[in-house]
């Protein structure tokens, strides 16, 4: 009883929650314009459908064109589900290798823990634009994948420290030693006692991988070295500053991809905080 | 059935490891069959490091500890389950032995996918009221519920009951009573004199001397990790022999009689003699003898079942 | 000194309703007393401890009165409260070894305290280390964080630091549970030796161990799930209770020198009240091996002999 009690003390506090509801229902409404968008579009990204150049914003196409005439409109809808695929892939690579390694510093300690902490500050350490720079000089053509996988990778150091913090602290509960008088296994100790005891950490973990991925993303889109064959958001806005948007005064070319990123960045972290005032009873204002 | 060697466990403290803390120092003891022993010590006596090498959560530094003359540092895999299957423990705090997110029963189901993967749905319901009922549970009003919604004399019993579900042979009960109230603690302690008839050998750590004296038959005072005196129960209580084992029998607050004026030095309780005998610098039997820090106080019989570890004596 | 407390009650605001921590107390300390406050957790022992001398949220006062020799005490205006903490009312509250300022020296820590009491530190400095050296502490330990202190040590300063300004009453919460034996018997001892030095006329000590009680309390007032239960001499709870529940605890306590084998003792069957919503009546009646009908009603605390309370009504008769 108390688990469903506590599943529904944490889902009232979670849905009265003012930062949750704004930012989970910022982040619906994108996503579904990202899923469902390509079906009302018409009109593909790359299409040159109007000869004019760029045209500011007007009711056939509502976001106006680029300066070789394509509607951004469409390329806006095509970009946001790129950037949520680098979230969910990138952000998922780091976090699934965050919570191994986490988890297997944390509970093991010792000489295992030293050699993952080696590693782990190594790839701190890395300049990460430098080693992807090389790798685009390498691949020529680079795909959303491509991208994600470098994020994925380059990224789960922060998730791996958390989760070892925190597996620690687990470790030496009594329950813990309850289980391994049981003669459980190490992994499985870890998958059914400890993981289940920091779902809300590994939640927030997720999200903030997630929000990461797609600004790390962005970023590199915007100094080229994003996909070669694909439209996102970043890459928007790097043509829009490539082909003079600023200086024509275009704004409706930069602006709006920019301002979704934001919007959709902000709107996840700001439910990682009211995630955060849920899960956790202290913070909650009564 | 159960036999330590010189055990000690010796952690590393300091910048670079260079300091030794030696939270177990050279203790040797056996349990038998169908023994209750006593391990009496205060905080940072040792006790519950002790029972954790027994339990295998702690490797030992040196020494060996055999369950049924096997050396049990070396189990490994299956060894190690059947070890388990002989030899479990019970906790201090009965809340924090639970997964706060799931039912108290889980601990059950635990046992049953680790020992009895065959064991058909009914044939293990029929197993685990008996155990419940053999601790004095009621399977009706205890089974299917959360730890917060158990009392911790309840959980406390629940974890025994686990315990018995295998073939326990042996139960190390680390002060497994004393975060319960006073009139539980007794129904407790009634159940484990009950299970040692019935086959069970216990080794009850506890700091409180007339808990250890009202079930155990062997004691062991136990003194910043070295044995100070141990033999039978009776023998230690009725004359103790290190100054000790005198100051703590001296010092316990009792029901029957008022306190002595005892002058205990108080001074010394802060600092560490560098080798020998632990008690050294709060010993008013040594006073600056410097034969008492020389060497480590070996265990001498001063009448059948009964050991002290002292030189003055 | 003399302290009277009138039907104090006390409740706790939580989410799910109201806490019945504490229910009608009514008791009088007379001047130079020790008197145990004694019970299983739960019991309300700390609740009315702290609620003579901090009674803030999230508890309540519903009703009581307090007075010290015939002055009201105002518990329930934390500021009012102010003018007598430290002065004619002080607490050595559970855990306060460890709360002191790990990066103060205990010499600045005394300063920073006596300071918002609006003491001079030099003036009472060789007061201070009169009581230093009464509890066995040298001088130096004002020089000293508390991290390079033992428990003992440090329970001991909390000790001085407490009965500093010579208060009327002193209540100890717990303030043994946490030591090592020697260091218990000597803080305990030490706490009867400030009475006899009038660094404090009377004290109410607050513990779950009886036995430290039986010691150095002159009475004894034990307590179940919010109500008061009997109040009486050392001796008398210890040797001679009437109350079912007193009869009951001071059998399940073992003693050195009996073994199982010869007397087995026995619990107390049962668990006590949930105390967001108890019983009616006496608190105790579900548990109680002589309960009867006119248990529905809460028993008053009554004096049978001189200096000894009951509330119930199978030893008081039913038309007490």
């Amino acid at each position: 009883m108390k688990n469903q009690k506590k599943k529904s003390e944490f889902l009232y506090f979670a849905l009265r929650n003012k930062k949750l509801q704004v930012g989970l229902s910022i982040v619906l409404l994108f996503l579904m314009l990202a899923l469902i968008g390509p079906m009302l579009v018409h009109n593909k990204p790359f299409a040159y459908v109007d000869p004019s150049g760029a045209q500011p914003p007007s009711s056939e196409y509502w976001f106006g064109t680029t300066s070789f005439g394509q509607d951004i409109f469409s390329q806006f809808i095509y970009g946001l589900r790129a950037s949520f695929l680098v979230g969910i892939i990138g952000g998922g690579i780091g976090t699934f290798l965050g919570m191994l390694i986490g988890f297997i510093a944390g509970y093991r300690g010792g000489i295992v823990d030293e050699i993952l902490n080696v590693i782990t500050n190594i790839i701190l350490v890395i300049p990460t634009l430098a080693v992807l720079l090389i790798i685009a000089a390498y691949l020529q053509v680079r795909s959303v994948l491509t991208e994600s996988l470098f994020i994925g990778f380059t990224a789960w150091p922060w998730a791996a420290r958390a989760i070892r913090a925190q597996t620690f602290s687990l470790r030496t509960r009594d329950f813990v030693d309850m289980a391994r008088m049981s003669a459980r296994k190490p992994l499985k100790i870890i998958a059914t006692e400890i993981a289940p005891n920091m779902m809300s950490y590994l939640v927030m973990t997720f999200i903030l991988q997630f929000g990461g991925a797609i600004l790390i993303a962005t970023t590199l889109d915007f100094i080229g070295l994003g996909p070669t064959n694909a439209v996102s958001l970043g890459l928007i806005m790097q043509w829009a500053v490539l082909w003079g948007a600023l200086q024509f005064g275009s704004w409706w070319w930069f602006i709006p991809p920019g301002l979704a990123i934001t919007a959709i960045v902000g709107a996840l972290y700001t439910m990682n905080v009211g995630l955060d005032e849920a899960f956790n009873p202290k913070l909650r204002e009564m | 059935m159960l036999r330590l060697d010189h055990v000690s466990k010796i952690y590393k403290t300091g910048t670079f490891g260079g300091k030794e803390l030696h939270a177990v120092n050279d203790v040797s003891f056996d349990v038998k069959n169908r023994e209750i022993v006593s391990l009496i010590g205060e905080s940072g006596s040792g006790k519950s490091t002790l029972g954790k090498m027994i339990l295998r959560l702690l490797s030992v530094t040196k020494g060996t500890i055999s369950f049924d003359d096997i050396d049990v540092s070396t189990l490994k895999g299956v060894g190690l389950k059947e070890y388990y299957r002989n030899v479990q423990g019970v906790f201090q705090d009965p809340f924090s032995s639970y997964n706060p997110i799931f039912k108290a029963d889980r601990i059950f189901s635990i046992i049953r996918e680790e020992f009895f993967p065959g064991v058909d749905g009914a044939e293990w319901t029929q197993k685990v009221d008996k155990s419940l009922e053999s601790v004095g549970l009621n399977p009706e009003h205890v089974l299917n519920k959360f730890p917060h919604q158990l009392s911790g004399g309840q959980l406390q019993r629940f974890l025994i009951a686990r315990a018995l579900l295998l073939d326990t042979k042996f139960l190390v009960a680390d002060e497994i009573i004393s975060m319960l109230d006073a009139s539980t603690r007794i129904d407790v302690l009634n159940l484990l004199v009950d299970l040692k008839d019935r086959g069970l050998s216990i080794l009850f750590i506890t700091h409180d001397l007339s808990l250890g004296y009202y079930i155990s038959d062997k004691s062991l005072i136990l003194y910043r990790g070295c044995i100070m005196e141990s033999g039978s129960t009776q023998k230690i209580y009725k004359k103790p022999m290190h100054p000790y084992s005198k100051m703590l029998m001296a010092s316990v607050p009792r029901l029957d009689r008022k306190w002595e004026k005892m002058d205990i030095d108080l001074k010394g309780e802060h600092s560490k003699s560098p080798m020998g005998c632990a008690y050294y610098a709060r010993c008013q039997l040594a006073s600056k003898d410097e034969s008492c820090i020389r060497s480590n106080p070996p265990l001498v019989e001063v009448e059948p079942d009964h050991f002290v570890a002292c030189i003055k004596l | 000194m003399s302290l009277r407390v009138e039907n104090l009650t006390v409740y706790y605001q939580t989410l799910r309703g109201d806490v019945r921590a504490l229910e009608n107390a009514t008791f009088g300390l007379a001047d130079g007393e020790i008197m145990g406050l004694a019970g299983e957790s739960g019991c309300g022992k700390t609740t009315l401890g702290q609620s003579l001398i901090y009674l803030v949220p999230p508890m309540r006062l519903i009703k009581g009165q307090v007075t010290i020799d015939d002055e009201e005490l105002p518990i329930n205006d934390t500021d009012k409260m102010d003018d007598f903490r430290f002065n004619k009312i002080s607490i050595i509250p559970q855990y306060a070894m460890n709360a002191m300022n790990p990066i103060r020296k205990i010499g600045t820590m005394t300063e920073e305290l006596l300071g918002s009491k609006k003491v001079d530190f030099k003036s009472i400095l060789p007061e201070l280390k009169r009581r230093l050296d009464l509890v066995k502490l040298s001088h130096d330990v004002l020089n000293m964080y508390p991290i390079e202190l033992s428990g003992g040590m440090k329970q001991r300063m909390v000790m001085v630091l407490s009965t500093l300004l010579d208060p009327c009453l002193l209540i100890a919460d717990e303030i043994t549970s946490a030591l090592d034996v020697a260091s218990q018997k000597a803080v305990a001892e030490m706490l009867v030796e400030f009475r006899n030095q009038h660094c404090c006329r009377s004290a109410i000590v607050i513990t779950h161990d009886i036995s430290i009680l039986y010691q150095i309390a002159d009475t004894i007032m034990i307590m179940y799930a919010g109500q008061l239960a009997e109040k009486g001499s050392t001796d008398t709870i210890i040797k001679t209770p009437q109350h079912p529940y007193t009869k009951m605890l001071i059998s399940t306590l073992p003693e050195v020198g009996v073994q199982h084998s010869e007397k087995q003792l026995t619990g107390i069957p049962g668990n006590p009240p949930l105390l967001l919503n108890p019983p009616t009546g006496c608190r105790f009646r579900e548990r109680c091996p002589v309960a009867f009908e006119k248990c529905m009603e809460i028993p008053p605390f009554i004096e049978i002999k001189p200096g000894h309370f009951i509330a119930c009504w199978k030893e008081t008769g039913e038309n007490a």
